[in-house]
């Protein structure tokens, strides 16, 4: 919650969100601990932990060997015995190797041992394709997790949310992957002062009357840029899920009932991705009301591509967005 | 100690540290000292109700009480007994699919474990584990496990837990020999490493990676000579011999308190069932069998028991298994299934 004796004239920076969020919950819980490849004395690949090490220590703030299935094992058992663990994965690509402790022990000892066990985790890491990363370290593997029942996966579009999802990962009692962007580290997004939403509420960005476009990450950023520069005065309304799971079907359904038409938009591969899932949820609750098929806008089924005209046409962004949304109007 | 040294076996163990396979089994009585009859009574009365249950749930399998796959101990029981007896209440443990004899061990209630087994609401884990999913927080027991390997590294963290909350506890991940050719092993052991934190890696050496026999998986140095090469005290034991077990154990802990970081040991041992109840075993000798059923660990704790007058009193303590676990059969096979309204519970907390 901000505090408006402290407001500043700038937002801060999606990544100082990350990172105030990170120093809050630490210095809220002496169980919260971080563990993660650079994670200390380097602050982090891309400097989201900048300053904790100094600040708590390398008892709360952890370096580890380039070994995440060994780390994620670890950091379920250390929250099984009492801690509250952040585990970084420097890159969602990443949580291949480790999607052990992830989907079969973390996503499941709560369930298989009858409720004996709490394993709050958050597996904190990113993505965020378009700058050449090359196929493994650009992929938008939201869904994969989402897939897994035990896992919440959390999503932030903006600093508000980059923050509050953050606090809100490390206080749940579950496992929780938060999935950031790392193209909107170095953003400041207006709506600092907003109230915070808990996770499994979406946010209505922007109103409109003639088409909802569903969507997350930095791909709410691609649409509202795709709607501002749209001619021909459609009212879009475009709603930010935040989280995948818990998933806002309710938000979804009362836009859509109203709208009559639905496009989802997400960076991951469209096949078999996240957008599969949303559009059945609005067939199965919101069918009646729809003046045409719901579509989906991802990213092509291709590996992503390293060269950037290759990178840019496999990936969904403003142009593209803008013509599906025309497409969905004028069907 | 009654550990050997990293150097060479012990004089009466002709098992020769991680040459597995058809090695002769030892078969010297457990190494009992005077005055120590009421330990060794009572880890043998451990032995005797991780006997009992094992033989039980073998009953049960066959009699289909056990809905899913269910792996025994039997012949085991003198690790398990001799690695807990190091441990106090605080404590952790991971343990495997063949974790029955740990977590009896370390004090799990038998009637919850078998109705557990049976799919019960009163079960351990309220029938949604199952045998391989064995757990119970509050006795520092994290879990068996389906995935072999994933254990070691959730007992790291245990540890790292432990150190942080500074009262002297430790953690014990339980495994296999043929878990030591997962990531999960090399991955867990080198973070112990890098943290200095307070687990011992006990790797069961049963010879046997579920049908394959390990002498054929590794050609290079012993399971000691790898754990040793990370950086960390490793030592090999005869895992048949409870004392012995102890006794390394004991002294491996007490430094893993004092904050001498992580250890291993080698409990050289013999699966005497198959890889899960039902396994027919057609890719071992039977004479092999027979060899090591003459190191059974029951049968060496009765040797070292009989010349100071006490088998009456083993007699006892069979017989007394016997009933609890006969007790804990009949109370859990009358205990309710799950609600199956109650499905969803504890997906999310």
């Amino acid at each position: 919650m901000p505090d408006p004796s402290t407001a500043e004239a700038a937002p801060p920076r999606y990544i100082e969100a990350l990172n105030r969020a990170l120093t809050d919950a630490m210095e809220a819980d002496g169980a919260v601990t971080l563990m993660g490849v650079d994670i200390g004395a380097g602050g982090g690949a891309y400097g989201v932990t900048r300053g904790l090490y100094e600040r708590f220590g390398a008892g709360r703030v952890l370096d580890t060997p380039i070994a995440e299935a060994g780390v994620l094992g670890a950091a379920v058992g250390a929250a099984m015995a009492g801690l509250r663990p952040v585990a970084e994965i420097m890159y969602v690509d990443f949580i291949t190797v480790c999607l052990d402790p992830i989907v079969n022990q973390a996503a499941k000892l709560r369930y298989m041992t009858g409720g004996g066990v709490r394993v709050p985790i958050v597996f904190r890491t990113q993505s965020g394709a378009g700058r050449s990363g090359g196929a493994q370290h650009s992929q938008s593997l939201e869904g994969l997790l989402a897939h897994i029942p035990g896992l919440d996966v959390y999503c932030p579009a903006d600093g508000r949310d980059a923050y509050d999802l953050t606090r809100a990962a490390i206080d749940a009692d579950h496992p929780v992957c938060l999935i950031e962007n790392r193209r909107l580290y170095g953003k400041r997004h207006p709506g600092w002062e907003r109230d915070p939403l808990p996770p499994g509420k979406a946010r209505v960005v922007r109103d409109g009357d003639d088409v909802t476009v569903v969507t997350w990450g930095r791909m709410v950023h691609e649409t509202l840029d795709a709607v501002a520069a749209m001619e021909g005065g459609a009212s879009v309304e475009v709603i930010d899920l935040r989280t995948l799971v818990p998933l806002d079907v309710e938000t979804v359904r009362a836009s859509v009932a109203r709208t009559g038409r639905c496009l989802v938009v997400h960076e991951a591969v469209e096949q078999f991705g996240p957008g599969g899932e949303i559009v059945a949820q609005i067939a199965e609750h919101a069918l009646f009301d729809l003046d045409g098929p719901v579509r989906r806008y991802g990213a092509l089924a291709s590996p992503v591509p390293y060269s950037p005209g290759l990178e840019a046409a496999m990936l969904p962004g403003s142009d593209g967005i803008a013509a599906a949304i025309t497409a969905v109007l004028e069907h | 100690m009654g550990a050997d040294s990293s150097e060479g076996p012990a004089v009466a163990d002709a098992g020769a540290p991680s040459r597995p396979g058809v090695v002769d089994p030892p078969g010297a009585p457990v190494h009992a000292r005077p005055g120590d009859l009421e330990r060794l009574l009572g880890r043998y009365g451990t032995m005797a109700r991780i006997r009992a249950f094992e033989e039980a749930v073998g009953r049960r399998f066959r009699d289909g009480d056990i809905h899913g796959f269910v792996h025994t101990s039997i012949g085991q029981e003198a690790a398990a007994t001799g690695a807990c007896a190091a441990l106090r209440d605080g404590d952790y443990l991971t343990t495997t699919h063949r974790g029955h004899g740990h977590c009896l061990a370390k004090g799990a209630d038998a009637t919850a474990m078998m109705a557990e087994l049976f799919g019960r609401e009163t079960g351990t884990c309220r029938g949604r584990g199952g045998s391989m999913h064995l757990a119970q927080a509050d006795l520092g027991i994290l879990g068996a496990n389906g995935i072999v390997g994933a254990g070691i590294p959730i007992a790291v963290g245990a540890a790292l837990a432990a150190r942080s909350a500074g009262a002297g506890a430790v953690a014990v991940a339980f495994f296999g020999e043929g878990a030591v050719h997962s990531g999960a092993f090399h991955e867990g052991i080198g973070l112990s490493v890098a943290w200095q934190v307070p687990v011992i890696f006990a790797c069961e050496n049963n010879h046997y990676a579920e049908f394959t026999p390990s002498e054929g998986s590794w050609n290079g140095p012993s399971l000691v000579d790898r754990a040793a090469s990370y950086g960390m005290t490793a030592i090999s034991v005869d895992g048949n011999d409870v004392f012995a077990v102890e006794d390394a154990m004991s002294e491996l802990v007490a430094a893993a308190r004092a904050g001498e970081g992580p250890a291993f040991v080698e409990l050289r041992t013999y699966r005497m069932g198959g890889h899960y109840e039902g396994d027919a075993t057609p890719y071992r000798a039977d004479d092999e069998v027979e060899r090591w059923r003459s190191a059974d660990p029951l049968a060496r704790a009765r040797a070292a028991l009989e010349p100071l007058g006490a088998l009456d009193r083993a007699d006892a303590l069979d017989a007394a298994a016997a009933a609890e676990i006969e007790a804990a059969v009949d109370e859990a096979l009358a205990a309710p299934y799950p609600d199956p309204a109650s499905v969803l519970e504890n997906i999310r907390a």
